[in-house]
């Protein structure tokens, strides 16, 4: 039975999810160079394009179609079959076609993502087709494997109710791998590049937080208390983090940064997401306060002694955030939260941290490799990397023929 | 006393900022321009529009210096900013009256290093 409540919510999520990633782009854009900043902003809309299509070609087919096996079948090729009736193995009180859109936006911005990490000197063919492979051959069995039916991470009851694992993770390693390979920006060590309009940063970042209520809150499926639940907790940890990161840069730098805020905001965001659905309010504080302290090491520590060149902390916010997310829901997850759900370490309930662990190493390591495996074949195809001199001067009049600011009239 | 002014491409302004570092010269002023020379930049393209005859963006470096650092600033630049295409730039050298360095009032050849 189609419940009108809970379809508005849904749609409306839907929408809410969808404008994360032209958030996520200013949230980038305003950290390049001025000379990059369309070509980044071009990378996050023309996935919004292109990931639409795959998803109601094939994407949503081979990530939620019923199957045992690698990822789901074709049965549901270009939405045959997919309908505006329930479908009751994902959400009973709305049409399928409300919960496929909503899963658009998931496979739509967990790629954009991973634009952070090769921001500024990625070829824009390379990229094009690089991003629809690892949609394809990456997210889709990742997203069946954790939330398909049949899918054998679901089967073994590891939980990640928005998608820590399937989005943050996932896109968090791709990123890291892609840093290594791809290699460090030119004159990096004799000119650290400063972000060109911090202000665009702090928009997306306000954008990326609204846009987060849809993310988890949405992901209830309904307007219910879990929905009320995801957005309470999802508002603290954000908060917490954001707290948090601005201390510890007053502590350690001697001055708390605008930038500081809103890294932390987005790692809050990141780290409860996996847990919204089954923790309460005081665990989420708990998750907000320390994930700004384990992201603030890997960028500030972690990335200048290993040296890749996570350009815009992809990996560094992303993948270590979304790791403790995972992992604190392993902690402090609760049947009081959510009766479907399952207890945690600190209800009793160790296993739950274990299955929460594997789930990550799975994740981890099945992403590394395919990764890896995408890029190299692009390489050898299309070339993955802009000459010097293409860098030097910029993406935006390169790959694009525009530039994005005028000097006079 | 002498003045360098330089037009360069953008790009390579890191270049020649590095070049003039190895010959110790540390002071510099530099300013983003517009300027049209016998050179085409990209090609920009809005909504199927060319332009190609705009003008070009481009980095102008200012340089006081001794006579003795002359021929060092003009090489250092040289070999930052060449790379045999139309728009590299020009350098402009002029004799340079007086120099003041304002914390001190010190005048002439010492107040320029």
């Amino acid at each position: 039975m189609v419940n009108s409540g809970d379809t508005a919510w849904v749609l409306i999520s839907s929408a809410l999810v969808l404008l994360m990633t032209p958030a996520l782009a200013f949230f980038y854009g305003g950290m390049v160079r001025r000379k990059n900043v369309l070509s980044v902003l071009m990378q996050c809309f023309i996935i919004v394009c292109a990931l639409s299509i795959q998803w109601v070609l094939i994407g949503y087919s081979l990530s939620f179609a019923p199957s045992k096996g690698f990822w789901g079948g074709l049965q549901w090729f270009g939405l045959n079959g997919v309908g505006l009736e329930p479908y009751s193995e994902y959400a009973g009180t709305i049409p399928h076609q409300a919960f496929m859109i909503f899963q658009a936006m998931f496979a739509i911005i967990t790629p954009a993502l991973i634009i952070g990490a090769f921001a500024e000197r990625m070829k824009f063919s390379a990229f094009l087709v690089f991003t629809l492979l690892w949609a394809t051959f990456v997210y889709d069995p990742l997203c069946h494997w954790v939330w398909g039916i049949g899918g054998w991470l679901r089967n073994m009851g590891a939980l990640d109710f928005a998608g820590g694992t399937v989005v943050h993770i996932n896109a968090g390693i791709a990123a890291l791998v892609t840093a290594i390979i791809l290699g460090r920006r030119s004159n990096l060590d004799k000119n650290i590049p400063t972000p060109h309009n911090m202000p665009f940063v702090v928009l997306g970042t306000a954008l990326l937080w609204f846009g987060w209520f849809g993310f988890n809150a949405g992901s209830a499926l309904a307007a219910n208390g879990l929905a009320v639940n995801a957005f309470v907790v999802t508002n603290t940890a954000a908060a917490a983090a954001g707290l948090s990161w601005a201390l510890i840069e007053w502590i350690h730098n001697g001055k708390p940064t605008i930038f500081g805020v809103c890294s932390g905001a987005v790692a809050g965001l990141v780290a409860v997401t996996p847990a919204a659905g089954f923790i309460s309010v005081l665990p989420a504080i708990v998750i907000g306060l320390l994930v700004s302290l384990f992201c603030f090491i890997a960028v500030t520590i972690v990335k200048p002694l290993f040296g890749y060149d996570d350009s815009l902390d992809a990996f560094g916010v992303h993948c270590v955030g979304g790791i403790w997310g995972a992992l604190a829901t392993g902690l402090f997850a609760s049947k009081l939260v959510n009766p479907a759900g399952a207890d945690g370490l600190f209800f009793g309930n160790p296993k739950q941290f274990l299955i929460q662990l594997a789930t990550v190493g799975i994740t981890i390591v099945y992403t590394a490799v395919i990764t890896f495996v995408i890029y190299k074949l692009v390489d050898l195809f299309i070339g993955m990397r802009v000459d010097e001199k293409t860098e030097a001067i910029g993406l935006d009049l390169t790959q694009h023929h525009e530039r994005a600011y005028t000097v006079l009239e | 006393m002498k003045l360098v002014i330089a037009i360069i491409q953008p790009y390579k302004l890191e270049a020649v900022k590095e070049e003039l570092y190895k010959s110790e010269i540390n002071l510099i002023t530099v300013s983003e321009v517009l300027g049209h020379g016998r050179q085409k930049g990209v090609t920009e393209v809005y909504r199927g529009a060319k332009e190609t005859g705009n003008l070009l963006r481009k980095v102008r470096l200012e340089i006081a210096v001794n006579d003795n650092y002359l021929e060092p600033a003009i090489e250092a630049i040289i070999k930052g900013a060449k790379t045999r295409e139309t728009g590299d730039g020009k350098i402009f050298v002029l004799d340079l009256k007086e120099c003041v360095r304002i914390r001190t009032e010190e005048r002439g050849s010492v107040a320029i290093g």
